[in-house]
């Protein structure tokens, strides 16, 4: 069967839920061979995590410039490793890192690159990618001609399944080129967690935008989401007013979300905030225009003030759970 | 000598106009009215802060695009640019990231360049992978996806938010920047601007002229293929209540029916 690298992407050993669905797709078209790369102990927690979601073979590589340097580290092990594996395709977390590694990799192997799948089948031309385009209005099907397929997949594409597998580890030393140490990371923050779920993983999100008012009036929206177990969510509007984070914008230059259920309010639904949240299962909003956009695309809409209808649903669902 | 800028702007159909794919599934340029993407404004104002910092500095706006594409020259001119390349080719229909990153690369190179300012994405493609492509054509630095940018002397820092951590990088010149559009409101072209920008220079180029093989771009020359592209059918809009003093009781209802609580 035709192998299918698959880069894991990890924060600190601890593997994205993103990349135990891309094992779990690479599955679907072949036999996925994991590449890991990091530093010290991480690196074989993960790989040991990637054997268990059906990594035959799991490449690894230790050194520091993977965190020191932007991306090109990661393109260079990436080329190395996939000049001696010789894959059928490299599949790649769609993240704004992913994408770029992706692209790089592509350019060396002479190979074409389709970014932000949403699904991936097999065919006797290659892997087949379902996209979604212009906001999520149209969905494509593309594949990579020329070359070995470069694809990068958004977080969501699959519902990841444990397959135990051999999971033997080879252990290759990078022989990093020129352009590696070009670009330096002087300092590194993480993102503080909030206790919630990712919002590109989460089962169902609560979004607020310019109607919320103020940063103080997130809470009643925080309320609903920690009722529910729901990520949080911003339309730019919120996020520009400065309300709310940016790493929770929802949309076309935010994160885009496709879980269960999404609920938007004070979101008025413009093109740029669909792009981001279209093809969510469950739609429902609660606007005080009747007006509003958003209630051309919600399964349940209703219209009134959100600080009213917020705070009864939420004690209505606390009742409802006991 | 003076610190020469490079700025790469897409002319993208309008977002809020009704975007469709031509029978060949590339994206339709004809039918829609076109602009210069939103979100390349903050490649251009970005290169104008950092080149008003700098004092002497030269910002020349850079596109790959058909005859219409002149327009999103005009308006980075009017903002402040202070001359625009136009390359255009009828080849060049069709062509893929990795194609377009090729003809990008030509021209930055015979434009000459210290620094190469682009946005985060285009509107349209939303790949947001070219930035990356032109530093790795180039062999210079990528300073990508950052929300603050700045140069000084020989050096380019920036702060980049990723989804973990949020990176603070630093690389010399020569580099390639991607800004996003938390970078800082783009400015408003002024009526002196506009005037002004009448008059200053915007040559066009073609393949001949980058020394480019046809073959090497537009649909012949891509290395991907779309199969389909079908509309996807409308959401339908479902009840909607208005709040009575129940509206939350009745969400609440509708999310237990279909077992969310
Ligand atoms: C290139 C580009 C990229 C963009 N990217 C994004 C993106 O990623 N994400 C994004 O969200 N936007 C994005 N935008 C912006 C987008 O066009 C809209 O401006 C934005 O989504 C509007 O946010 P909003 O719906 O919160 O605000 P508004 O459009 O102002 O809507 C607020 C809504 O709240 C309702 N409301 C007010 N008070 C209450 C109340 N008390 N109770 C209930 N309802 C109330 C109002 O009726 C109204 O419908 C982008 C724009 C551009 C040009
Ligand atoms: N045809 C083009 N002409 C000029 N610049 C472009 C073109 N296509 C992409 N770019 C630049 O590359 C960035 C990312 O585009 P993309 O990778 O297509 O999403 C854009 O914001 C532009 O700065």
């Amino acid at each position: 069967m035709d192998e299918i690298l698959v880069l894991v992407d990890h924060v600190d050993g601890v593997v994205r839920k993103p990349a135990l669905e891309l094992l779990t797709l690479a599955r679907r078209i072949g036999t996925p061979v994991a590449v890991v790369l990091g530093a010290g102990d991480a690196v074989a927690a993960v790989a040991a995590k990637a054997g268990e979601f059906g990594a035959e073979r799991v490449v690894t590589a230790e050194a520091s410039e993977f965190a020191d340097y932007l991306v090109v580290p990661k393109v260079d092990a990436l080329a190395q490793i996939a000049a001696s594996v010789n894959p059928a395709a490299v599949l790649v977390t769609s993240s704004g890192e992913g994408k770029e590694i992706a692209a790089r990799l592509a350019l060396r192997l002479g190979s074409g690159v389709i970014t932000d799948a949403v699904d991936l089948t097999a065919s006797e031309q290659g892997p087949v990618a379902t996209q979604s385009a212009f906001a999520a209005s149209f969905t494509v099907t593309s594949r990579v001609s020329h070359g070995i397929a470069v694809i990068t997949v958004k977080p969501n594409a699959a519902a990841p399944e444990q397959a135990p597998a051999a999971g033997t580890i080879e252990t290759v030393t990078v022989a990093f080129s020129p352009a590696a140490t070009g670009t330096k990371v002087t300092s590194r923050t993480a993102r503080v967690s909030t206790g919630r779920p990712e919002l590109t993983e989460a089962a169902i999100v609560v979004s607020g935008g310019r109607g919320v008012g103020a940063a103080e009036g997130f809470s009643v929206v925080e309320a609903l989401a920690d009722s529910l177990g729901a990520a949080v969510g911003a339309s730019r509007a919120a996020v520009d007013a400065g309300w709310y984070p940016h790493s929770n914008q929802v949309g076309q230059t935010g994160k885009q979300v496709s879980p269960q259920l999404y609920i938007a309010n004070g979101i008025s639904g413009a093109i740029q905030h669909r792009a981001g949240m279209q093809t969510s299962k469950t739609i429902v909003a609660v606007n005080k225009d009747p007006e509003a956009p958003i209630f051309e695309l919600a399964d349940f809409g209703v219209v009134g003030d959100l600080f009213a209808v917020l705070p009864q649903l939420t004690e209505e669902i606390k009742t409802r759970k006991g | 000598m003076s610190l020469r800028i490079v700025v790469c702007v897409k002319y993208v159909p309008d977002a809020t106009g009704d975007r469709r794919f031509a029978e060949d599934f590339t994206t339709d340029r004809d039918g829609v009215d076109g602009l210069l993407s939103e979100l390349d404004e903050y490649g251009v104002e970005q290169a104008l802060r950092i080149a008003e910092a700098s004092g002497d500095a030269e910002v020349t706006v850079l596109t790959v695009g058909g005859d219409d594409a002149k327009d999103a020259l005009r308006k980075a001119l009017s903002m402040g640019a202070d001359k625009a390349v136009h390359v255009n080719d009828d080849d060049i229909h069709g062509s893929d990231a990795i194609a377009t990153s090729a003809v990008l690369a030509a021209a930055v190179g015979k434009a000459g360049f210290d620094l190469v300012v682009c946005g985060m994405a285009s509107t349209d493609g939303t790949m947001g992978v070219v930035p990356a492509l032109l530093a790795e054509r180039l062999g210079v630095p990528g300073v990508t996806l950052v929300s603050e940018v700045a140069v000084n002397g020989g050096t380019v820092t920036g702060r980049r938010d990723g989804d973990s951590a949020t990176e603070v990088l630093e690389a010399s010149l020569p580099a390639v920047v991607s800004v996003t559009d938390q970078s800082g409101e783009a400015r408003y072209p002024s009526f002196k601007g506009i005037m002004a920008a009448k008059k200053k220079p915007v040559q066009s180029w073609d393949l001949d002229d980058l020394g480019l093989d046809a073959e090497r771009v537009g649909l012949a020359g891509a290395w991907t293929v779309v199969d389909a592209a079908v509309a996807r059918p409308a959401r339908t809009a479902g009840t909607v209540v208005k709040d009575e003093g129940e509206g939350g009781r009745q969400l609440a209802e509708f999310l237990a029916a279909q077992k969310f609580i």
